[in-house]
């Protein structure tokens, strides 16, 4: 069968993709030995609460009680590559024009619930896609936002006084430490939606971001766009 | 009407539901048939890159030949990383993250503005927590308590102080949000003398060994403040731009009544500047100082400077 070869991330995308997964898991775990020394957020249904974040033996197995300082230390060294590795990032997405296979679209919301739907196999067509589907784009999206709420939120808590505003524009100190929180909590919902989408799309998906590139059946239509053939760029 | 009119209307109707009938039919056509309308990749002209037309055999060659390369430099880095961190020193280790502790410091002093103010709240939401009780243990009679002041201007030895020399400076009183290193908050409403008003009446010593000017060349001043509990068992270290913040108080009032003796009684430090570890209760001595003093929790791993 004939095929082709796509690159399909750039050699930047690459390094900076996987510096943020060792950065970020450090970052979530340094945060954890700083939660616990004040560990009062849960999900509550009215003055029911559903669950406790986090459990007795979810500490223990981690061995993460009384390591505040070192929480804290880690926190504060490691907050400046995962600040500089996200701004390295979204500049390299504006001036490469990659920013265009990543973007939510007009329909975007509307095709990424078809997408959903596939994925759960109720409905057996994928809507029309370029490198990403609409629910990639809006999960690549959104975690690019996320990071950045993640440092703004952190600003706010590390700073209150000195950035006031920004503390007060997040609702005041409490709020801002419940929002830094809930977002470290959407990091994990991103991670886990992602390593199993991994999973499920194969080897040669996840091979792309190591090496940047996968084979394609030549005659596949999917995705479609006139300009390809055009292309045909040598690799 | 006459026939003609008639035909002609028709015409009309008959165009018209041929139109319906074209727009009809091109909704319910599927999207393969229209591959721009709902093409993602279209509507911002995204970019792919695609190499010419080629053997299956021959892309597992190109494709095995870059995953041994790409696989074996991703390897190489994590396991630099892993073990280049395990195998450390812990000396290295903490020395790296104590600069960082610096490093964010003098961040942080760049960007201080002294006209910045911490929000201040309604006394009535003012409560109280307890927590951390060093340098109070031991017998202390509060009637026999003095304030030892050390570093000033054209003295040698400690100055004595009772709290009625406090309490002559101008009172001040300031609800304010406490935050502890632990995470929580709490508001308290604290009244005391700022340390501002007091180190103007009790002048620190200079660095140039001239006489000091607050108002005018502050930097020339003594760079820190130490204070220590009577039976030193607590003491904390601090920057002098922070102390002389204008919510910087020496508290001798706690929600409306004199300090408890859990709280610090008779006086403590209370600043929406820092964290609550650098608040200390029950202060024994005042020293300014050119160097950085030591600190209680800083000895323990925690941020020296600890400014908001």
């Amino acid at each position: 069968m004939t095929k082709q070869l796509e690159k399909k991330h750039s050699l930047a995308i690459r390094w900076l993709h996987w510096i943020s997964f060792p950065l970020l898991t450090i970052m979530i775990w340094s945060g954890l030995l700083i939660y616990w020394a004040n560990a009062v957020y849960g999900v509550k249904i009215f003055d029911y609460e559903l669950f406790h974040f986090f459990p007795t033996w979810f500490y223990e197995t981690l061995s993460i009680p009384f390591r505040l300082a070192e929480g804290l230390q880690l926190h504060f060294f490691f907050m400046w590559f995962f600040t500089i590795n996200g701004i390295i990032y979204v500049i390299y997405l504006m001036f490469s024009g990659e920013w265009r296979a990543l973007l939510p679209v007009p329909g975007s919301f509307k095709r990424a619930a078809l997408v959903t739907l596939k994925d759960l196999h109720i409905v057996k067509k994928l809507p029309a896609q370029g490198k990403y589907n609409d629910a990639q784009r809006i999960a690549y999206t959104g975690v690019i936002l996320l990071g950045a709420a993640s440092v703004v939120t952190g600003l706010a808590i590390y700073k209150p006084l000195q950035l006031g505003w920004l503390t007060n524009l997040l609702g005041g100190y409490e709020w801002a430490r419940w929002e830094h929180f809930w977002i470290m909590i959407l990091f994990v919902l991103f991670f886990v939606v992602h390593v199993v989408q991994v999973a499920l799309a194969g080897w040669s998906n996840f091979r792309s971001m190591v090496t940047g590139y996968e084979a394609i059946d030549a005659e596949s239509k999917i995705p479609e766009s006139a300009h390809n053939e055009e292309q045909g760029a040598t690799i | 009407m006459n026939e003609r009119e008639r035909k002609s209307k028709k015409m009309e109707a008959e165009v018209l539901l041929e139109k319906v009938r074209e727009i009809e039919a091109a909704k319910s056509k599927p999207d393969e048939e229209l591959p721009d309308k709902n093409n993602t990749s279209k509507i911002l002209k995204e970019n792919r890159e695609l190499s010419a037309p080629m053997s299956e055999a021959e892309t597992k060659k190109i494709l095995s030949a870059k995953s041994r390369r790409s696989f074996l430099i991703g390897g190489a880095t994590a396991l630099v990383g892993i073990f280049g961190w395990r195998w450390m020193p812990d000396e290295t280790k903490q020395s790296i993250l104590r600069s960082t502790f610096e490093f964010n410091e003098r961040v942080s002093q760049v960007f201080y503005r002294p006209k910045r103010f911490a929000p201040e709240f309604s006394p009535e939401l003012a409560g109280a927590r307890v927590n951390g009780g060093e340098g109070l243990s031991g017998d202390f009679n509060v009637a026999d308590w003095r304030l030892r002041v050390g570093g000033l201007a054209n003295r040698m030895e400690d100055l004595i102080l009772t709290l009625d020399d406090i309490k002559n400076l101008p009172r001040v009183e300031m609800t304010t949000e406490l935050k502890c290193i632990e995470g929580w908050s709490i508001i308290v409403n604290w009244a005391g003398a700022r340390f501002s008003d007091f180190a103007a009446k009790y002048l620190p010593k200079t660095r140039s060994g001239n006489a000091p000017d607050i108002q005018n060349s502050p930097e020339d001043l003594m760079r820190y403040v130490s204070l220590v509990t009577p039976d030193e068992g607590y003491y904390v270290g601090w920057d002098l731009p922070s102390i002389l913040h204008p919510q910087t108080l020496l508290a001798y009032e706690m929600n409306g009544s004199p300090l408890l003796a859990e709280h610090g009684a008779p006086l403590r430090l209370a600043s929406p500047t820092k964290y609550g570890i650098k608040q200390i209760k029950r202060i024994g001595r005042i020293e300014f100082t050119d160097e950085r003093p030591r600190d209680f929790w800083a000895e323990r791993g925690y941020d020296w400077y600890s400014g908001h």
